[in-house]
């Protein structure tokens, strides 16, 4: 030993993992599912084993047909009594199940190291306290949902699928949220890493949940398709791969199935030249090197400004040669075993893919485990964005470099990706990082930190990386859905009295409508021009627009900036003064509606200047919140729009819908590419005069008359549109889901419900305010 | 080993100092847990920090006999017994003795030839409110009469007010005053408010000539944290990357316990190369933590926890 005084290297500190290996042998090693609050037995199993050595874990069973259809009907049954639950009952069972996980939280830790091959330190420290914090938040949220959302109700059983990356947590960001807000849920967790889902299903019986409240059914893919598929689950909250994600919203269309998904990411981490460089080192370090780099959210793409980059990938270097790669359970390891074979071959032929691109690449001269499935700490240089490592997510411990020269170039840099999940700034000028901030496209924005995570805050993606939020209140409202009373009074409606219309015995001088794209009226792309007719009279004719006048109506609503960049008070005062406009030109939009659908316009028009204050109301109260995330800082949850909303209107109420919907996008600060009702657009192509005087940005509003089918579809595939809302038929809605897949833009369709305009539910008038913003969390530690 | 290590003063480089309070300390918070030493390696890792110690007496009531008693104690650190149970031969000492300036001839009559170093602290410690150019006779008596290495402390107030000029010209007349003995610069860290002060007071005392930069007095509101250890240890190695020349490190004050001790050589290990984890680069001020690590070797050496009275007090 007197030799090695002075050397002073870590020996071997292993977790014991005999506790867990008894646990698991009491279960003969193999598991069932959790059904009606019972394990069933063991039958079809396939393994999981331990990724750092190869070693079979246990047997699983791959749930079928009946598995899932038993779980979905003891959910189903569970939910009746369960919504009904009284909130201090129901917190009490989700406080009993954050209290257990906390007692168990080391077998817990050590269970999750072995099947998922991350290393017991992130275990231990990160995945199984922010599991137990999530319980403790939503036990809370149980005992004062109904004085928070007294009109809001449970949706029913909830279809619930999560990735291997983060097992226990993702169970819990699933579970905790659906069950305090009174659902059921099937959930299945991924066929790698089943172990803590059955340990918890364990806690479940042991904390009391009622049967059939949480059911567990484990199982591949096509156990996952069974639960998507399912016509008794009336919402799928998914994690996984965007490809995944793509599948279940085609599959959901038009199920009037909600739907939430989190998915991949290929985040920019963004280090400025005046940054505390050493701590953005470290930062590096907690972003791709966390969990081998299977984080949605990793930071994968390096942005470094220029000047300091070569100073900056030197210290890079130098801190990834004290990495240590190896056993999982050991107390000292930074990097684990990657998941599974399938993810390590994925890594590496992405990593060669690069190389054959001209990256070159660096990992460090660090000891490399001969067995198990490990991936060393690789950076990859000069790469640069029209290489595939820098567009495809890797989900590896793999990161690529990029060097950028302003501010703006890094925003550039950082949006130029179909994902929007995360980013992470490093400045030490405040200015700059709350300028950049709002600036990239994410749903998460860390500023001088990075991969932190609370329940307080909401997480969830932009773009293709996903929509919903999991976590805070805005994750909480994913869960919730109207009460019964107000879904009825959607179509209730006031029926007004038709009466007769009024034939003018003179000739008016014949009026052109046009389309208005870009702020000008435009003639439609086909030359062609569709007759409208009442009750077989030609009352007038707007143009046939077509996909081409579609691609530049949606060219000018992303490229204005205007708009986008007004305060909010500004935009108040636009829509306000549209009021003013609308108004003089009452008795003409009146009569207007009279002739086309023969009912009182007056009463609309004068719903259509009082939706308009609505509106212009809340543009400037719709505010965003302030987190109390447990750091010494401040989460901000920013309401940001969408971008750009399409908007197919309905045909009833042709004006106060058309006002309600473009309104409503507009005052969020959203451009609006609007396809009016085809059989009511008169009044509304007649809008575009009251857009050009009341000052609406060119680009602002863009309205294409036309065939509905036709320019939705166009529109639901466009890339460039991040929302759609549609109203029309059941089959209609169903093709808009599905078309939206091309990017997953957020969809609104009302399968079919004829909305009653005059005359919603106050939860529902204010419902669009939701639909066209999204939260950007944008976390700010402080301190001097 | 060279002694003139100063350079410029460079103001802007002193000014352009980044750090941010949150990232260090979530640095700080889980670099400890990211590394475990456990069973043979902490008796390993033990004894390197009794050979890290600069073992100190710095308190108003210290006389000839409690220095000579202290110089024992670092002469003869680990109760033999324990050592021979561990299997170690190797003979075990600290770094050094550390005691106030009237107290150098003390030790260095119980020091004699061995190879321990006496530190002497001086400029008025522990506030450097003294004029400067006694600060310098102070330092020079302290030599006179024995003292190999010099802790000064620096004046807050220039920091405070960031007069770095006359900051590096003080710490460069203490070093000249010095001549060949180690300089080790107190910085005050728990008087200078924000760690950018931390990293700036600790640039200007390398850039005057200092061999080491040490965080504390001991007697500062909050002395050694790992937060201000971590950004006095990154502001080395940038010094390292910019001049070649290797500044040691001294953590002194509050370390009382073995597993802070630890933590500490798990920071130089994890922050710097292995060249730093010598004696020459890297010491450890400190008082009742030696009383802790010996307990802690019987622990690992009976199995047994140990008791403060079964172990030799200074």
């Amino acid at each position: 030993m007197n030799k090695e005084i002075g050397i002073m290297d870590y020996g071997p500190a292993l977790e014991s993992s005999e506790i867990a290996f008894m646990w698991l042998s009491r279960h003969k090693n193999q598991f069932g599912h959790f059904i009606n609050g019972k394990m069933t037995s063991p039958k079809e199993t396939f393994k999981t084993i331990n990724p750092s050595n190869l070693e079979v874990l246990a047997k699983i069973s791959k749930g079928n047909f009946t598995d899932v259809d038993n779980a979905v009907k003891s959910a189903k049954k569970a939910f009746k009594s369960w919504k009904k639950t009284k909130p201090f009952e129901r917190s009490k069972y989700l406080y009993a199940l954050a209290r257990l996980i906390q007692k168990n939280s080391r077998i817990l830790a050590v269970l999750e190291t072995l099947d998922n091959g991350k290393p017991i330190r992130e275990t231990r420290d990160l995945d199984i306290p922010l599991v137990v914090r999530h319980f403790y938040y939503h036990a809370g949220w149980a005992k004062i949902l109904e004085d928070k959302f007294p009109k809001k109700n449970p949706i029913g059983v909830i279809g619930q699928i999560i990735p291997w990356n983060f097992p226990l947590l993702m169970l819990s960001w699933k579970i905790a949220p659906a069950l305090a807000t009174g659902n059921t849920v099937v959930l299945k967790p991924a066929e790698t890493t089943p172990l803590t889902a059955m340990f918890f299903a364990e806690l479940c019986i042991e904390a009391k949940i009622p049967p059939g409240v949480v059911n567990i059914v484990n199982g591949d893919g096509e156990t996952g398709s069974l639960i998507v598929n399912n016509d008794k689950i009336s919402k799928i909250a998914f994690t996984g791969s965007t490809d995944v994600g793509r599948f279940i919203r085609k599959e959901t269309a038009g199920k009037n199935k909600k739907l939430t998904l989190e998915l991949g990411g290929k985040s920019a981490f963004i280090v400025f030249d005046d940054a505390d460089l050493d701590s953005a080192v470290e930062g590096v370090v907690d972003s791709i090197w966390f969990n081998q780099g299977e984080v949605c959210c990793a930071g994968s793409r390096l942005l470094v400004q220029e000047g300091i980059k070569d100073r900056f990938i030197t210290k890079l270097k130098r801190r990834m040669s004290k990495l240590r790669l190896g056993d999982p359970l050991d107390k000292s390891t930074d990097i684990g075993a990657i998941n599974s074979l399938q993810q390590l071959k994925r890594i590496k032929s992405l990593v060669i893919s690069g190389t054959k691109e001209g990256a070159n690449i660096y990992q460090p001269k660090i000891d490399v485990p001969k067995s198990g499935y490990y991936y060393p700490p690789t950076l990859l240089e000069n790469t640069n964005q029209s290489m595939k490592v820098c567009q495809t997510e890797i989900f590896g411990p793999v990161l690529s470099v990029i060097p950028f020269r302003t501010p703006n170039e890094a925003v550039s840099i950082a949006n130029n990706s179909k994902y929007g999940l995360s980013s992470s700034v490093w400045t030490e000028n405040i200015n700059l990082g709350l300028d950049i901030a709002p600036k990239i496209k994410v749903g998460v924005v860390w500023i001088n930190s990075t991969n932190m995570f609370d329940a307080s805050a909401g997480f969830g993606g932009y773009r293709e990386s996903g929509f919903g939020r999991e976590g805070g209140e805005e994750g909480l409202l994913d869960y919730l859905t109207y009460s019964d009373k107000i879904l009825n009074n959607i179509t209730d409606k006031t029926k007004i009295k038709k009466i007769k219309i009024n034939k003018n015995s003179t000739i008016n001088i014949d009026r052109t409508r046009k389309l208005y794209i870009g702020g000008a009226q435009k003639r439609s792309d086909s030359g062609y021009d569709k007759q409208i007719y009442s009750s077989n009279t030609l009352i007038g004719q707007v143009p046939l627009g077509n996909r081409k006048d579609i691609r530049d109506a949606v060219e000018a609503a992303a490229n204005e900036k205007k708009w986008k960049g007004m305060s909010a008070h500004g935009r108040a005062q636009v829509l306000y003064y549209a009021a003013e406009n609308l108004e003089l030109r009452k008795q003409e939009f009146a009569q207007t509606i009279l002739e086309m659908t023969g009912e009182n316009g007056n009463y609309e028009v004068e719903k259509a200047l009082e939706t308009i204050f609505y509106f212009a109301s809340w543009t400037d109260k719709f505010e965003g919140a302030i987190h109390n995330v447990p750091i010494r800082g401040v989460s901000l949850a920013m309401k940001e729009p969408l971008g750009v909303i399409a908007i197919i209107c309905p045909d009833n109420d042709p004006l106060l819908s058309f006002i309600h919907l473009v309104f409503s996008a507009l005052s969020m600060g959203n451009t609006v590419v609007v396809v009016p009702s085809e059989k009511n657009p008169l009044c509304a192509t007649d809008m575009y005069q009251i857009f050009e005087t009341s000052d609406f940005p060119s680009g602002s509003v863009n309205i294409v008359t036309g065939n509905k089918d036709e320019l939705s579809e166009t529109l639901a595939m466009h890339m460039q549109v991040d929302g759609i809302w549609y109203f029309g038929s059941q089959e209609g809605s169903k093709k808009i889901e599905e078309n939206s897949i091309s990017n997953l833009k957020q969809t609104w369709v009302n399968n079919g419900v004829n909305y009653s305009w005059s005359n919603l539910p106050k939860e529902i008038k204010i419902k669009p305010l939701y639909k066209s913003t999204q939260i950007k969390n944008i976390w700010i530690p402080y301190g001097e | 080993m060279s002694y003139a290590h100063e350079i410029d003063l460079d103001i802007n480089l002193i000014l352009s100092q980044k750090v941010n309070l949150s990232a260090v300390e979530r640095r700080c918070e889980t670099i400890i847990k990211r590394r475990s030493v456990k069973k043979k390696k902490q008796v390993e890792w033990l004894l390197k920090t009794i050979e890290f110690m600069d073992l100190t007496t710095l308190a108003g009531d210290d006389t000839p006999g409690r220095v000579s008693r202290l110089c024992h104690k670092a002469l003869n650190p680990v109760r033999k017994d324990i050592l021979e149970d561990l299997d170690i031969s190797k003979n075990i000492s600290t770094a050094a003795v550390c005691v106030y300036p009237n107290l150098v001839k003390e030790a260095k009559l119980s020091i004699g030839k061995n190879n321990i170093q006496i530190a002497s602290v001086a400029t008025g410690f522990p506030a450097g409110l003294i004029p400067e150019n006694i600060k310098n006779s102070e330092i020079k008596a302290a030599i006179r009469d024995g003292a190999t290495e010099i802790d000064v402390v620096i004046n807050r107030n220039k920091v405070l007010t960031g007069n770095w000029k006359s900051l590096y010209n003080d710490i460069k007349n203490y070093k000249k005053s010095c001549g060949q003995n180690h300089l080790k610069v107190i910085i005050g860290a728990g008087d200078l408010g924000t760690l950018r002060n931390v990293v700036k007071a600790s640039w200007v005392s390398m850039m005057a000539g200092a061999d080491f930069i040490k965080t504390s007095t001991g007697k500062e509101p909050t002395n050694a944290t790992l937060p201000v250890s971590l950004v006095m240890i990154r502001a080395i190695r940038d010094f390292y990357d910019l001049t070649k020349k290797k500044i040691g490190f001294k953590a002194a004050g509050g370390i009382s316990k073995s597993k802070q001790a630890i933590n500490y050589l798990i920071l130089m290990k994890e922050e710097l190369d292995d060249d730093w984890l010598t004696k020459n680069l890297f010491r450890i001020g400190a008082s009742s933590l030696l009383a802790d690590v010996e307990r802690q070797l019987e622990h690992l050496s009976t199995g047994s926890y140990s008791a403060e009275n079964r172990h030799p007090i200074v």
